[in-house]
């Protein structure tokens, strides 16, 4: 692991969101998408704390941690198209979309709702010994549901191998989560729960590994959860079709100049600059190739409907 | 061989046989491990099988609701508990957003063998807030299956089936049954998933009930053979999967059909079963299908304001009586 890498991890999910923004702007992608532009530090940073067997759960904005968890990208983008696809068949679409074969346990498109899941995982964990960590990722607004707070604490009391990364991207949807909370820092709940919580740059992906890291060995040893709060900033809107009216001006360009990829390549020599420049452009054709294998993918056999309700 | 237990202790049973039995089966609710249950229904087993295997969870049923699914894909198979069945509605995103979905929407690529116990109806002096009958927001749920079982031996029986099953199942008991004492054949073979039980032969009408509402049918068939009426009475036992075919058999033969169930009238799984007798067994009947069901209000405390409401053997003889009437 190490800057390239990070590079790579990173620009794969934005031409990744890029891509599947112009393909819903061609009417390829039918449901709504939310985008993680700008945030994709943080499931880029936690990869390197995780190994195979460790379970991730995200929300609607995590296709950046499918791609990290080893999701086939070819999959991802036949999913989001309809299509009869190896990851859910044209069942999940963006927002609830799945891998056990990655130990990605999935999206989830009610807030806050994967917290209590992925807190299953991790008594399996703890009941099984298998040592694996269950890491879950949710928005700062989705602190405020009931279901969080449930979770959290009750893999507090059982001391389950769970890390909670908030991705503290300033909004709640469209409301600022400073005017839907009476603290600063969402993390500073955590004291509430007897449990460690941090703040770290979400826009960084070595302070964002260092500290799930900690989080990871913490809950690999036994000594329970924890919460990671990373700081960071959406570059696009809340879904495919957000104007954004709500967002001061001059407040997505400012954001801008602090996203992830554009800081590696401001501080990046001559020499970096044009192995930064290589890997765009293998990425870019890796995206390319992916959306013309998933147009090759049929749709869904209709007939097909009323298969996998029961087993 | 089979032993007469209490409703209670039969649940007790078949819990013990699953930890015993499945070395995957955990269990956890509210009280359920330490004290042993607000109705008894797990005494014993936590000095038998240790906090590892059944534990307490905080008062959250969202949480521990959703940790069962998690635990279900990741290999578990847990057996959760609620207290009252009421109060599986503050976790219902859990159980109709992600527990019945999560197979479907991965195309099968993940299961939730997991089950739900709780217990409801009505008794007496219960508020509106402990008195519900939940069957029907959950049979009208794709990817869950339904049991609510009326004798001890079902009890046992159908509870074995669901910790069995790789889907997940709601098993809905009455509480009002659990001081009522029966065989419990507790070494038979697990049974499948569903089906219906004739369990009582008639040829003049058929009396279709579930859980607390089947000893009410049957006492109703007796009071109803003294009058020379000869009732049939289906325990339908579970609503998913649902044996319509014995229904229907049974209405082909009887040419009458009466649903009874304690939920209130409005959108109950008595309109289900007479929606389907219409289409399939149309020709067959002989009357319209009646229902007996409380009236659509919540259920009062009082005792005096229950009996107003609640459907006893009574109101089910006199449903026949009216049916065999027309
Ligand atoms: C229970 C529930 N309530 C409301 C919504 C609608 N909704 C979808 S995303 C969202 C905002 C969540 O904000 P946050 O948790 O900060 O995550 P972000 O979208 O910023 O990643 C809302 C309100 C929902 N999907 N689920």
């Amino acid at each position: 692991m190490g800057l390239p890498d990070d590079y790579r991890a990173m620009a794969r999910i934005r031409r990744f969101e890029e891509r599947l923004a112009a393909l819903k702007d061609d009417g390829e992608i039918p449901g709504s998408i939310h985008l993680c532009n700008g945030q994709e530090a943080i499931p880029v940073g936690a990869a390197r704390a995780l190994r195979d067997g460790d379970h991730v759960t995200a929300t609607y904005r995590g296709h950046g941690w499918a791609l990290t968890r080893g999701v086939d990208m070819t999959g991802l983008f036949a999913e989001m198209m309809g299509r009869d696809s190896a990851v859910n068949g044209g069942r999940a679409a963006s927002p609830y979309l799945s891998d056990p074969g990655r130990w990605f346990m999935g999206e989830n498109s009610i807030v806050g709702a994967g917290v209590p899941i992925a807190t299953g995982a991790a008594l399996t964990a703890q009941r099984t010994g298998s040592g694996a960590v269950s890491v879950v990722s949710i928005g700062d607004g989705a602190m405020n549901q009931g279901n969080v707070h449930e979770a959290i604490n009750l893999a507090a009391v059982l001391d389950l191998p769970l890390v909670l990364v908030v991705e503290n991207n300033v909004y709640s949807e469209m409301s600022r989560i400073e005017d839907m909370v009476r603290i600063r820092q969402l993390a500073e709940r955590a004291a509430g729960y007897g449990i460690p919580g941090r703040v770290v740059d979400g826009n960084d992906p070595d302070a964002v590994a260092q500290a799930v890291t900690e989080a990871v060995t913490r809950a690999r040893e036994g000594t329970g959860p924890s919460i990671v709060e990373a700081m960071t900033e959406r570059l696009v809107g809340h879904y495919s079709g957000d104007v954004q009216h709500y967002r001061p001006a001059g407040e997505i360009a400012a954001a801008r100049e602090r996203e992830p990829l554009v800081r590696i390549r401001a501080a990046a020599d001559a020499e970096l600059t044009a192995r930064l420049d290589a890997i765009d452009a293998e990425v870019a054709a890796e995206v390319e190739a992916a959306v013309a294998a998933a147009r090759e993918v049929p749709f869904p056999d209709p007939a097909t409907v009323k298969e996998y309700v029961y087993v | 061989m089979s032993e007469s237990l209490r409703y209670i202790q039969a649940v007790n049973a078949a819990l013990a046989w699953a930890l015993d039995s499945r070395s995957d089966t955990v269990y956890f609710g509210e009280d359920v491990a330490l004290p042993g249950g607000p109705f008894g229904a797990t005494k014993g087993l936590h000095k038998r099988f240790g906090s590892d295997r059944i534990f307490d969870t905080p008062i959250s049923e969202t949480g521990f609701l959703g940790m069962a699914l998690g635990a279900a894909m990741t290999g578990l198979r847990p057996i959760a508990e609620i207290m009252y069945a009421d109060f599986s509605f503050v976790a219902m995103d859990q159980i109709v957003n992600q527990i019945a979905t999560i197979r479907y929407s991965s195309a099968g690529r993940w299961k939730a063998p997991l089950v739900i116990r709780m217990q409801q109806g009505y008794s007496p002096g219960a508020c509106a807030q402990h008195s519900h009958s939940v069957e029907a927001y959950f049979a009208h749920t794709p990817g869950l299956r339904v049991a609510l079982p009326s004798t001890p031996d079902d009890a046992y029986q159908m509870l074995r089936t669901a910790v069995t099953s790789d889907d997940p199942v709601v098993v809905a008991e009455a509480r009002m049954l659990y001081p009522t004492r029966g065989p419990v054949r507790a070494d038979a073979p697990v049974e499948p998933i569903g089906g219906a039980r004739v369990v009582r032969d008639g040829r003049d009408a058929t009396v279709v009930a579930w859980s607390r509402m089947v000893p009410a049918a049957l006492a109703a068939a007796d009071q109803l053979a003294a009058e020379g009426f000869e009732t049939e009475v289906i325990d339908l036992r579970w609503l998913n999967p649902l044996d319509f075919d014995t229904v229907g058999a049974s209405v082909s033969r009887t040419g009458r059909l009466v649903v009874a169930h304690e939920a209130n009238l409005t959108g109950g799984f008595g309109a289900e079963i007479a929606a389907r007798a219409t289409s399939e067994c149309f020709a067959d009947l002989k009357a319209p299908v009646a229902r007996v069901a409380a009236p659509d209000v919540p259920m009062p405390a009082a005792p005096a304001l229950q009996k107003a409401v609640v459907p006893e053997a009574e109101h089910v003889a006199e449903a026949v009586r009216a049916t065999v009437r027309r």
